[in-house]
């Protein structure tokens, strides 16, 4: 019973880092329909500048987690500006097409830079202290990782229901041109979003390493599970991504644990399944 | 009789082809590899060239006819033509299982689903190492010679006739069925969904018509791949073969029989070359050409055959 | 007098809002029907319900006695109810001629036929320039339709529509978007089609609705507001009350 509580536990961590990954991803497929298979780069960017900052700069790890967001974000914001932003009215293939590019010559220029070994993160003794909740031992960090999720997921629910800001980005999703005939700047408004959305993946990324690990096959390695939280929660939808997410991770944990012959590709069973009978997500549409 | 273009610069192809063997024969074991490759691209070229459907896990049937060529072989069905037809007619019935999943949904949900479906069938094929072999392949089935008559030498010739005759026989089924009305109707799919409906057309058909054919020549493929090179492995399911096949048509130029099969060889040559020498490179040189094609040269290789192409066709 | 199209208490709902609201439409046998209201009064809407590109929330539709509700968009075009689209759908790169025999294809059920040359089908071919000749287009068969204006290409979306041998079309604001020049002669090639086919047209423009309209509906948020002759129906206080102004006045597009 312990082992199963342990397991589910990983897997809300692991549902945490599956958010902030999909937030970008989510608002960017909802907004401006950009089919961008290469999110997962950013992910993997934010790992490896937070690697590079705590083993080559001994830089404190509280401070590398802003650190990773700031500087995936501004990584973003100079692809967008400079290719992606042309992408957005392309059809789909081309869509396809240049984002798995994007996503290939990243892992592979990290290839280059990093070699292809797993990255390793020793977190500060804070964090790997065993903690008893609930009658478990859990370690802290799994902790740390599910309080950051909740945290980040209400900033940002909050971001989009509740700022001027959050409420131009669900105008611009609802009806773009209607958007841009009130004066909101759409393309200034892709922009910031889409950094946004990068940087969360950068900071998932940094989170990421420590539990999930980091080598160049980040960004494909994971993208089938970020697309089916984004497809399941429905694109556009905060609190969809949210539930399917946490919802994910958790199947994915508690399957492997339970049947490990299956449980690797139970999931993608799951993703089947539910897209042939849920074509649009769980969610109508709503953030 | 017409001599189309396509066909006329099939004929040049074949020429090439021949030529090379009398000048490259060192190299007929990397020329299997390329026809092999081409056959592969077509079918994918079926599917999203002319019918628009994007789906990227085209390598699962790739994979299944190679496997199932293999589990012929284990099993005593060794003569490689038999056993090309039977693996693909399990390609081809494995697609008609999986029709659903190309007919319902829009594109981000198909293009996700043919993505699972391919890591499915890689996760599935990795557990059940009793039957594939899991990630060390299979190495050992028996591959008979062709018909009794021609047996798989170690220079690659016999290989090299035999998966350049089938290249030959899907080029030009390619060419009628992309000329015939199915084919058509497909381009209509292709351009305006919603008005295929509004002129009567039962899409859904058609889809899984194409699907299954493009289905089932993939797996010719793969089967062609493990009888020629007497192995069998998990890559022949993978993400990596099924990105292989989306390059290549784009930079072929999507829905050009004859621009596929130029870029298959282009694709296959420099991968040999390339790819040993430092697949990290090979990697980012991809990436580049695919960020790149979208941007510039969108018909590819097609775009290229279009100079000297007078205005209509069919 | 037959019946050729037949909607009773049609409705259509997007969420919790009514577009369509039991709606009764009857269209008389080779009748040429207008329908004509606002913008959002759901007119187009209504035109899906019938053609089955949306589902229904309540009601039937009934195609010379037979109960279509039920059936796909694809199978009531087999049956005879044809569309056209308010914008133009089309197949952009490929044809004006292929644009045509695919519709006699489809119709013929000779798509599923992948091996013989569709090139070589003469019957079809020589159809699909015969519905050319009658949209005056057969001179561009040969062109590509994204090469072609915008006003031609609403006379190829005629064509196709043709081409499925219709016995009732449904024309979307066939006009939409076209020169007022053009727009004559689109109408002038609608008045020619002949009388065994029935057309139900949606448009805006009242002049054209008043010269070619033998009846009309005229719907108003969801709701049938009123149906009969023009004379009666630019008579009707109600309509002009909805429409400001007298015949000859129109809603802009």
């Amino acid at each position: 019973m312990a082992g199963l509580l342990t397991v589910v536990f990983d897997g809300v961590a692991y549902g945490m880092l599956l958010f902030l990954f999909s937030v970008g991803l989510s608002v960017t497929l909802g907004l401006m329909r950009f089919i961008n298979l290469a999110h997962g780069a950013f992910g993997m960017v934010g790992g490896y500048v937070a690697v590079t900052l705590l083993n080559g700069f001994g830089v404190p790890f509280l401070l590398i987690l802003p650190i990773a967001f700031i500087l995936t974000g501004l990584f973003g914001a100079a692809a967008e500006k400079a290719m992606i932003r042309h992408v957005y009215r392309m059809p789909e293939l081309q869509q396809v097409l240049f984002s798995i590019g994007f996503a290939f010559a990243a892992g592979a220029v990290a290839n280059i830079l990093f070699g292809p070994q797993q990255q390793p993160m020793i977190l500060p003794s804070w964090l790997t202290v065993q903690v008893s909740v609930l009658g478990l031992d859990v370690t802290a960090y799994r902790l740390f990782l599910i309080g950051s999720g909740l945290l980040v997921g209400l900033l940002v629910i909050g971001l989009f229901n509740y700022t001027l800001y959050g409420a131009k980005v669900r105008a611009a999703v609802d009806l773009r041109r209607t958007a841009e005939g009130i004066g909101i700047n759409v393309d200034r408004l892709f922009l910031v979003t889409f950094s946004l959305g990068a940087a969360f993946a950068g900071l998932g990324g940094a989170l990421a390493v420590g539990f999930l690990g980091l080598d160049p096959t980040f960004p494909l390695k994971y993208l089938v599970i970020v697309l089916m939280v984004v497809a399941i929660g429905g694109p556009g939808s905060i609190v969809g991504s949210f539930l399917a997410a946490l919802g994910l991770g958790v199947t994915d944990a508690l399957f492997k644990y339970l049947v490990p012959e299956v449980g690797g590709f139970v999931i993608y069973a799951l993703l089947v399944i539910m897209m042939v009978f849920f074509p649009k997500g769980i969610m109508e549409r709503s953030a | 009789m017409r001599v189309t273009p396509e066909a006329g610069i099939g004929v040049v192809l074949l020429v090439a082809a021949v030529a090379a063997f009398f000048l490259f024969p060192g190299y007929l074991a990397l020329l299997s590899t390329i026809f092999i490759l081409a056959i592969f691209a077509l079918s994918y070229d079926l599917l999203q060239g002319h019918a628009g459907v994007v789906s990227l896990g085209h390598a699962v049937f790739f994979g299944i006819g190679a496997y199932a060529s293999a589990l012929l072989g284990r099993h005593g069905i060794a003569e490689p033509i038999v056993c090309l037809l039977l693996s693909t007619l399990a390609s081809a019935l494995v697609a008609g299982v999986l029709t659903r999943i190309v007919v319902v949904g829009n594109d981000l949900t198909r293009l996700l689903v043919t993505l699972g479906v391919g890591f499915l069938f890689f996760e599935a094929a990795n557990q059940a190492n009793w039957l594939t072999g899991g990630a060390d392949g299979m190495p050992d089935f028996e591959v008979a010679p062709i018909l009794g008559l021609f047996p798989f030498d170690f220079l690659g010739r016999t290989a090299y006739f035999y998966t350049l005759a089938v290249l030959v026989l899907v080029y030009a089924a390619m060419l009628r069925i992309t000329r015939s009305a199915f084919g058509l109707a497909l381009r209509g799919i292709r351009e305006n969904t919603m008005r295929m409906h509004a002129i009567g057309a039962p899409v859904s058909r058609h889809l899984a018509l194409a699907y299954i054919m493009a289905g089932a020549c993939a797996g010719a493929a793969g089967a062609l791949l493990a009888q020629t090179s007497r192995f069998v492995s998990l890559d022949m399911l993978g993400f990596e073969r099924s990105a292989d096949v989306v390059v290549i048509t784009a930079l072929g130029g999507t829905g050009s029989i004859p621009g596929v099969v130029l870029a298959a060889a282009v694709f296959g040559y420099l991968k040999d070359a390339l790819s040993s020498f430092s697949p990290k490179y090979w990697q980012l040189g991809i990436g580049l050409v695919l960020m790149a094609s979208v941007f510039v040269l969108r018909q590819g290789l097609a775009g290229l055959f279009n100079v000297f192409r007078t205005g209509d066709r069919e | 007098m037959t019946v050729a199209l037949e909607a009773s208490r049609l409705t259509v709902r997007f969420g919790h809002f009514t577009a369509v609201d039991n709606v009764d439409l009857s269209i008389a046998s080779g009748s040429r029907h207008a329908l004509i209201g606002p913008n959002g009064a759901g007119k187009t809407s209504l035109v899906h319900a019938l053609t089955g590109n949306v589902p229904i929330a309540g009601g039937t539709v009934r195609l010379a006695g037979e109960t279509i509700s039920n059936l796909g968009q694809a199978q009531r075009v087999h049956k005879g109810l044809v569309r056209t689209f308010q914008i133009t759908q089309l197949f952009q790169s490929l044809t004006v001629l292929d644009n045509v025999c695919l519709a006699i294809f489809e119709r013929e059920r000779k798509t599923l036929n992948f091996w013989r040359n569709a090139g070589q089908d003469k019957a079809v071919i020589e159809e699909a320039h015969g519905h050319l000749q009658f949209v005056d287009l057969d001179g561009l068969a040969k062109r590509t339709v994204r090469s072609l204006p915008y006003g031609q290409q609403r006379l190829v979306e005629i064509a196709v529509a043709l081409a499925a041998r219709p016995r009732v079309l449904i024309l979307d604001e066939p006009a939409a978007g076209v020169p007022a020049a053009q727009s004559e002669a689109i109408f002038e090639r609608i008045q020619s089609m002949p009388k065994s086919l029935t057309l139900l047209f949606v448009e805006h423009d009242m002049g054209l609705v008043f010269r070619f309209a033998e009846r009309i509906s005229v719907l108003v948020n969801g709701r049938l507001l009123a149906e009969g002759t023009p004379e009666a129906i630019s008579n009707d206080p109600r309509v002009r009350q909805v429409y400001l102004g007298r015949r000859g006045a129109h809603a802009s597009a």
